[in-house]
């Protein structure tokens, strides 16, 4: 099968559970700007990335081998994939 | 017995520890490059300090998948000691060679001061020359050394002794869970720690509480004076 070009999107936040400072900071500022009503903030990375692959399952399964090995740490992080 | 420095496009203070090592040892250690793919014999592997890769994904991130960490994990596996301070010690652990994770620091701030540690296991090739819950002086300097493990993670440090050292008297700069400064593998043959023992090894440098965990991982018997 001729490989095929995917555009994907990777969302990698922190567990539940895990305390995040930056979020917290963030939220504070938030607070000091005048937002009322957020009740938390958590900061996480996006890596848009572009590949090649034979199908769509196949690019899947390769962002997912690439958020275990190198991505996301997942002591502390969970990681999310979508293939567009 | 003959140490090695593993170097990181980054590292910073790769110096530092040569010059701790030659002057514990006697002699220079052997270098590696990130890109080895073979170590040169040793029975110690020395991670030093610094911003591998712009400590860019995360710290360590980058560095713990380098061609060398294979050679690092095989000589570890082997029950070479291995030694990772500060960034060293953050490539340990996104290399899983230690347990946990070394988030950014709880007060967003990097920090450079001196701590206050005690021994938490002196029955280990690293520690042995400190006593059990000795307080010793040592110098941090961090953006990411807030150490964090889940609880079951957590539990099996503590139950085995895997905690090295711990910041005592509320010097605890970063908001490490159960104040852990270091700790060991399994094996107890692998050593990450966030301060910079490297740097009180003379009288110079205001205090040699460091030199003693050099001294025990090369087994460096103190002549009689």
């Amino acid at each position: 099968m001729a490989a095929k070009s995917f555009s994907a999107r990777v969302t990698v936040t922190l567990k539940r559970g895990v305390l995040d400072p930056q979020g917290k900071a963030t939220q504070s500022a938030l607070g000091s700007l005048g937002f009322e009503g957020v009740g938390s903030v958590r900061q996480g990375k996006i890596f848009d990335v572009e590949l090649t692959a034979s199908s769509k399952k196949g690019a899947k399964e390769a962002l997912e081998s690439m958020c275990e090995k190198l991505l996301a740490n997942t002591v502390i992080e969970d990681y999310d994939v979508v293939v567009e | 017995m003959k140490a090695c420095v593993v170097l990181f496009p980054g590292s910073n203070r790769d110096r530092d520890m040569i010059a701790a090592l030659t002057s514990v040892a006697g002699e220079p250690p052997h270098l590696a490059w990130h890109k080895d793919t073979a170590l040169p014999d040793c029975d110690l592997i020395v991670l030093p300090g610094g911003f591998s890769h712009g400590d860019y994904l995360r710290s360590g991130a980058i560095a713990a998948r380098a061609p060398v960490m294979n050679a690092v994990a095989e000589a570890a596996q082997r029950g070479v000691r291995v030694l990772g301070v500060c960034n060293g010690f953050q490539i340990l652990t996104e290399a899983g060679l230690l347990p946990g994770a070394l988030m950014r620091n709880a007060g967003l701030k990097f920090v450079c001061c001196e701590v206050l540690l005690s021994v938490a296991n002196a029955d280990n090739p690293f520690t042995a020359k400190y006593a059990q819950d000795e307080i010793i002086h040592c110098p941090v300097a961090h953006h990411d050394g807030n150490y964090f493990a889940d609880t079951k993670t957590l539990k099996r440090l503590e139950d085995n002794g895997l905690v090295a050292f711990r910041y005592a008297q509320d010097t605890n700069p970063n908001g490490s869970v159960n104040d852990i400064a270091g700790i060991f593998n399994d094996e107890g043959n692998v050593l990450g720690m966030m301060p910079h023992p490297e740097n009180l090894i003379e009288p110079a440098h205001d205090g040699t509480d460091g030199r003693r965990l050099f001294e025990a991982a090369l087994n460096v018997v103190e002549m009689a004076a």
